[in-house]
């Protein structure tokens, strides 16, 4: 049962996934981690993403990165609509709202998911594109295109994300928002706007991720569902809002998942990550890049 | 005890009585049925609540504490055919531990990480039992329920008092809870948990009695399960809508005191079950998704803040 091939497919094909989920928790990273703001229905604007980029797909032909790359600007605009009516409804009204906040983000991930099903049913959905299907072959080892190409988009939205927050005035004022919100108006930034503007960016990345996430799977509504615990244990591993410590967490779980998953069943990659959430909560919170 | 209790007292008796009467008088199987959920939901509801509400803690996997609870009683089952009320008290510990458990990992630091371990754990605990064989793994199992039951004409008529007593013994504990120490101290933490620490609140500690509790009261709500539908899969048992409706309900009807949660389980448990039978249950689902955005949004304290605003503004 056990080969030594077997291993490294398995490490690279996590390593290859891990690059896709970094994509998928770069968003709740910024929020959760920057923002203070718990979006538990980021993995659901994944999953619409994902149908977005398979009605593109299917209607009109078109290459679902091409797709992801048209509607993320329509994404960011959903996610300053959104952190409007959760800034008016609930940060706006100060300390003790967080489980309001929490529990609107829910019935946000039912609407969304639930609407899809009545949209698309509950079959599954896939797309279409020429590199889908093939891989290329180093020595013993297979790389799919339909793994590869998430990975590499998942790895440059990184660092793009990570020169953005690092580099530019807007990207040093999201990363100081919550720690210093009075300093931020001292230097001619507002707070409300700057967080407006995370946000968007937030969402836009989860519609992008969900144009990856359908290159590598077909999707169904629910599998949102599978994405939360993941992406937030990713992000917890990482570090609260450390870029770069969301991709390390997100390539060890990747790994982590794919391991298990070849080894001792795929049922069981799920609780990979959430015995990763408990473990880090329990031994180290701050994660593995956290201040 | 105070009159209000006393009277409080008198009204969960005659609601007792009543529901007996009920299960004399009415013979419509989908009636009973529907009214078995909504005493279901009242358990859940105020369970939730009592984390939920009382300390601002929000648990986003009620469905797998109650799935605990309906596991552990087919365990039960399978292994001696236990009696009822050792199911009920098994499935309450087993739950009231993971509560404890996972409050003690998540809720010393800050409260979101407690909210989103639930999420993940419902994933979790369902893989567990779609790999378990001995409780019917995925395609579940039959739980051969018993014939008779003293003082009533079937098994089924009995399950539903007993859903009844759980229903009026949870609204008790939150009752009390309420009128207690305990229940100013979680007052306390929900309005502002620093400054309760400061003044010498043992918050963790309350925090903990809090998920062992509301963990507690959930399992029980779902150990009569599988004698009541006779057939347990973890599609039905981890069914996602006892998460969503276990939290919609008490911010619905309002989350500051006992009423609430019994208001939004009469209300939305009753209009859901009516509507099962002419929308699908997606559109159910979405329904109350909307309903429970609005009611977060628009009217935060739910239809007992609101009643409780309407009045104040009568009398000035």
């Amino acid at each position: 049962m056990f080969s030594l091939d077997l291993l490294l497919n398995a490490v690279v094909a996590g390593a290859l996934l891990g690059g896709f989920y970094a994509a998928v928790s770069l968003g709740i990273s910024v929020t959760f981690g920057l923002l203070d703001v718990v979006n538990i229905a980021h993995p659901v604007f994944v999953i619409l993403g994902a149908y977005t980029a398979f009605t593109l797909n299917a209607n009109y032909g078109v290459d679902p990165l091409l797709a992801g790359a048209l509607f993320a600007p329509v994404f960011f605009v959903l996610g300053v609509v959104v952190y409007r009516v959760y800034y008016t409804s609930f940060e706006s009204k100060g300390e003790g709202s967080q489980g309001g906040g929490l529990v609107f983000f829910f019935g946000l991930l039912f609407i969304v998911e639930v609407g899809l099903m009545l949209k698309f049913g509950v079959d599954y959905r896939l797309v279409e594109a020429p590199y889908i299907g093939e891989s290329i072959h180093l020595g013993p080892i297979g790389l799919a295109y339909r793994l590869l190409v998430p990975c590499a988009v998942g790895l440059l939205m990184t660092l793009c994300l990570y020169l953005f927050l690092g580099k530019t005035f807007y990207g040093r004022a999201i990363m100081g928002v919550a720690q210093d919100s009075l300093a931020l108006r001292l230097v001619g930034a507002d707070p409300v706007r700057v967080k407006t503007l995370a946000f968007g960016i937030s969402i836009a990345t989860a519609s992008v991720a969900g144009a990856l996430l359908i290159m590598i799977s077909p999707v169904e509504p629910s599998i949102g569902r599978a994405y939360i615990g993941r992406a937030f244990a990713i992000t917890v591993l990482g570090g609260l809002g450390s870029i770069g410590g969301t991709l390390t967490a997100a390539m060890i779980l990747g790994i982590a998942e794919s391991l298990t998953s070849t080894f001792s069943g795929p049922s069981w990659a799920l609780a990979v990550s959430f015995g990763i959430l408990l473990l880090v909560l329990a031994v180290r919170p701050a994660g593995l890049f956290g201040r | 005890m105070s009159v209000k209790g006393r009277s409080l007292l008198v009204l969960a008796v005659l609601f007792l009585a009543g529901l007996f009467a009920f299960t004399r008088f009415v013979e419509n199987r989908y009636i009973f049925f529907a009214a078995y959920v909504v005493l279901q939901y009242i358990v859940l509801a105020t369970a939730w609540n009592i984390l939920g509400g009382y300390t601002g803690y929000v648990n986003f996997g009620t469905g797998a504490f109650f799935a605990l609870g309906v596991y552990s009683s087919v365990f039960l089952i399978q292994m001696f055919r236990a009696p009822l009320l050792v199911q009920i008290a098994t499935g309450g510990v087993v739950a009231g531990l993971l509560g404890l458990g996972l409050g003690y990992l998540t809720l010393r630091l800050r409260g979101t990480f407690f909210s989103i371990a639930t999420l993940a754990l419902a994933v979790v605990l369902q893989t567990f039992v779609i790999n378990w064989e001995y409780v019917g793994g995925a395609k579940g199992t039959t739980v051969l329920r018993p014939a008779h039951a003293p003082f009533f004409n079937n098994y089924i008529e009995f399950l539903f008092m007993v859903m009844g007593c759980l229903a009026v013994g949870s609204v008790a504990i939150a009752w009390f809870i309420e009128h207690s120490r305990i229940g100013r101290g979680f007052a306390a933490i929900r309005d502002n948990e620093e400054a309760a620490e400061c003044t010498g609140v043992p918050t963790l500690k309350l925090k903990l009695l809090a998920t062992t509790i509301s963990g507690c009261l959930m399992g029980v709500a779902g150990t009569p399960f599988p004698y009541y539908l006779s057939f347990v899969d973890p599609d039905s048992a981890f069914n996602l809508s006892y998460a969503l409706n276990s939290l919609a309900m008490p911010v619905v009807g309002g989350t500051t005191t006992w009423l609430g949660p019994v208001v939004g389980a009469v209300l939305l448990g009753t209009a859901q079950q009516l509507a099962t039978v002419t929308i699908s249950s997606e559109l159910n689902i979405l329904i109350v998704g909307v309903v429970l955005v609005l009611f977060v949004v628009l009217a935060p304290k739910g239809i007992v803040g609101l009643v409780q605003q309407f009045v104040q503004r009568r009398r000035a």
